[in-house]
């Protein structure tokens, strides 16, 4: 069972080394690089689906040891083993995997959306002359996050971690050309580090207070509160990196300039929500540690209103989708935060769901307009039937709408919130109601400027790289039809499995949050209903480019953070050119100078050699003589 | 004799030599008076071998020494300064200064290397 585990985490790592060094070997044309590119890509990608879903039956059937979490009567078997155990002199690190009910619900996930971004990719990268790096990155990255996912250790779990903020920047900045897109990458992949650092503290604090890194051995461990609210208070630095949470959402919609399928994967499903993850994960130590859960708390409360609001004034189709990705992370720490992994698992699964759909069908609109701009599109819906049919059910999703599954995950997250106990609980709850209408708000924004209305079709100036495709009219090819309607099914039906995970539908706080996302989604309609030109997000008022600028987040952070770094960068350079460098040359110069004193005595006169030479022994005869 | 005789005698000796070496312009002229230094020089090898009794006379033989390398010198020095005239027209010493360092003018392209790190 163990090589099973291992073999997920190995096939797509496997088709990374292959995709990179394999491609062309032997090949002649772009065409033929091409293909093998893409088998390489889906074909271990799709074994390692089939391998999980096999693993996912071999746990049902199991019978493991019951640890009382939410997963243990779905799946109740485990699997753990151990490759080598590394002696470091202090702490030992394992080399561990380990399988059970939580890493099967997020490695179904990530194997699902993986494969879907994979066969999506053969289509939306077709005339891309890098897409054999492209697919072998994104191979890598599976592999990563499926290796955080089935990490028995914590140490296995921060490589996974660190590979995964790799490959990001790596495919953020796939259009490195533009140079807008490059500093998108550099700063994704900063802002997370800083995140990381805090996490790696975590997780030493951690290692250090429980005398190993095997997660089970730290979960068991006798640790202080004090070391466990510090240790958790680390990881959660992490995890507000990784997860983009305030106050390190900056960098998740600046990444969506990287391509539509990564945001897809990278940016909305899996990576985001590996910080979620990694809580629920170390939800024993959490629980241990109520203050952490407070902060968390406050943190999700501020972001997911924040974000939503935010989204509601972009015009960026795929910034709508990132802000409201940054929304929906909080929600899933707010319902951890109040003391339910079940839900925000749940959440995270369904929302991994509906966003990956969400951005698949954008970056079809996007294909087919060659624009990411909302404004530049409207009345798609008859040009592109298939599209508006997917992205409906994702958007119905997102607002909470019966049956999609987001109605069934966001009401276990509200009803969570609702039973929550701490100093922050109405706050939290409150914020998450307004959130609930937001959400309802702006998801009904985008459907009705994307699909309705107007059709704002123009021919365009020649596109930028990252929107490289030339309007032809019909719909995209089925390479890209089929994962969006594929990914359709989960995202619409998930939530009628909730009942069979232990998810019973509360109907009171369900009513009410429905009829709060209907009360946004209504003030929308019957302003576009008044004016279908105009953009609805003029409701709100001054607050408008606020809001469309993230609150000046990114600029405060500029004024606080970077240009305080960079003029300190600036010293740094001009101290070691005129101080460092400086005492070389002058040292340098200083000598010549001394030197040219010297070279006066040196006038080709022998006589005046000879002078002084005399005067030397002389000197040295008078000193013997008066100093013996 | 006291010994104080030859000594005086032979260190004005030296010192005529030395001022000889230092002073003069001809090279002809330096080269007798480095022979008026090594010759006083003998002169005191004598003396003192004689005042010391040496018995295996080692001053003595040293000042045959010194004539017969000063001999060979002086051929050395003289086929030099002969050279040197011929193809200088001169025996002037100061004005025989090919030894000096030639002077370069600052070059402006590379001032004291700097820019080439």
């Amino acid at each position: 069972m163990t090589a099973v585990v291992a073999l997920i985490v190995l096939l797509p790592f496997a088709a990374a080394v292959a995709g990179l060094l394999a491609t062309r070997l032997g090949t002649r044309t772009e065409r033929m690089a091409y293909r093998r590119a893409a088998w390489f890509a889906i074909a271990p990608g799709a074994a390692s689906a089939a391998l999980t879903v096999w693993l996912a039956v071999a746990l049902a059937h199991g019978t493991g040891v019951s640890e009382g979490r939410f997963w243990s009567e779905l799946l109740p078997g485990r699997v753990e083993g151990t490759l080598t155990v590394v002696e470091t002199g202090s702490v030992p690190i394992s080399l561990t995997l380990r399988a059970d009910g939580l890493s099967v619900l997020a490695g179904i996930l990530v194997v699902v959306v993986a494969l879907a971004v994979q066969v999506y990719s053969v289509g939306y990268m077709r005339d891309e002359p890098r897409y054999p790096s492209y697919s072998a990155f994104v191979s890598l990255f599976t592999s990563a996050m499926l290796l955080v996912v089935y990490a028995g250790d914590l140490i296995v779990l921060y490589v996974g971690w660190e590979i995964m903020g790799l490959c990001s920047y790596l495919l953020i900045g796939h259009w490195w050309e533009d140079r807008a897109n490059s500093r998108a990458a550099v700063k994704a992949f900063l802002v997370t580090r800083l995140g990381d650092v805090g996490f790696l503290f975590g997780i030493f604090v951690l290692g250090a207070a429980a005398g190993g890194f095997r997660i089970d051995d730290v979960l068991r461990a006798d640790i202080p509160r004090g070391t466990l609210v510090a240790a958790t208070l680390l990881l959660l630095a992490g995890v507000a990196g990784k997860s983009a949470q305030v106050p390190l959402q900056t960098w998740l919609p600046d990444a969506m300039a990287g391509p539509t399928p990564i945001s897809a994967l990278i940016h909305a499903a899996t990576m985001v929500a590996a910080g979620i993850f990694v809580v629920a994960r170390l939800y024993p130590a959490f629980l241990a540690a109520p203050p952490t859960l407070d902060v968390l708390g406050v943190v999700a409360a501020v972001g997911m209103l924040g974000a939503a609001l935010a989204a509601l004034a972009q015009d960026d189709l795929k910034r709508v989708l990132a802000y409201s990705t940054i929304s929906q992370l909080a929600y899933m720490a707010a319902a951890l935060a109040a003391g339910s992994d079940r839900a925000a698992m749940f959440h995270l699964v369904s929302h991994g769901a509906f966003k990956a759909l969400l951005f698949l069908c954008a970056g079809l609109v996007i294909h087919h307009v060659g624009s990411n701009l909302i404004s530049h599109m409207g009345g798609l819906r008859t040009a592109l039937p298939v599209t508006f049919w997917t992205m409906t059910i994702g958007f119905a999703a997102l607002a909470g709408l019966p049956p999609a599954s987001g109605f069934f995950s966001k009401d276990a997250v509200i009803s969570a919130i609702e039973h929550g106990t701490g100093p922050a609980q109405p706050f939290v709850y409150a914020s998450a109601l307004l959130t609930v209408g937001v959400t309802g708000a702006y998801a009904a924004r985008a459907w009705l400027r994307t699909f309705f209305g107007p059709a704002r079709i123009e021919p365009l100036p020649e596109p930028p790289p990252g929107v490289a495709h030339v309007f032809d009219g019909r719909e995209a090819p089925p390479s890209m039809l089929w994962p969006a309607g594929v990914l359709a099914v989960p995202a619409l039906l998930l939530g009628l499995a909730g009942p069979a995970a232990g998810v019973e539908v509360e109907w009171g706080p369900a009513a009410v949050s429905l009829a709060v996302a209907l009360l946004g989604a209504g003030i929308v309609y019957a302003l576009w209903r008044a004016a279908p030109e105009q953009d609805p997000a003029r409701l709100l008022g001054p607050f408008r480019a606020p809001c469309e600028r993230a609150f000046h987040v990114d600029a405060v952070y500029a004024a606080l953070v970077v240009r305080p770094v960079l003029r300190l960068a600036r010293g740094v350079v001009r101290a070691d050119a005129r101080v460092v460098d400086g005492a070389v040359r002058g040292s340098g110069r200083a000598t010549l100078g001394l030197s040219g004193l010297v070279r006066l005595a040196q006038n080709g006169n022998a006589q005046l050699y000879v002078t002084g030479l005399l005067a030397g022994l002389v000197l040295i005869a008078v000193a013997a003589v008066v100093l013996t | 004799m006291h010994v104080v005789y030859p000594v005086v005698v032979s260190a004005l000796l030296f010192s005529i030599g030395v001022y000889g070496v230092l002073a003069r312009r001809n090279a002809i002229l330096v080269l007798m008076s480095v022979e008026l230094m090594l010759n006083a020089v003998n002169l005191n090898l004598v003396a003192f071998d004689v005042w010391l009794r040496d018995r295996l006379h080692g001053g003595q033989v040293l000042t045959l020494f010194v004539i017969v390398i000063a001999a060979a010198e002086v051929g050395l020095g003289l086929a030099i300064v002969l050279a040197v005239f011929r193809t200088r027209r001169t025996v002037d010493v100061d004005r025989l200064r090919a030894l000096a360092e030639v002077v370069r003018a600052p070059d402006p392209g590379r001032p004291d290397g700097e820019g080439a790190s």
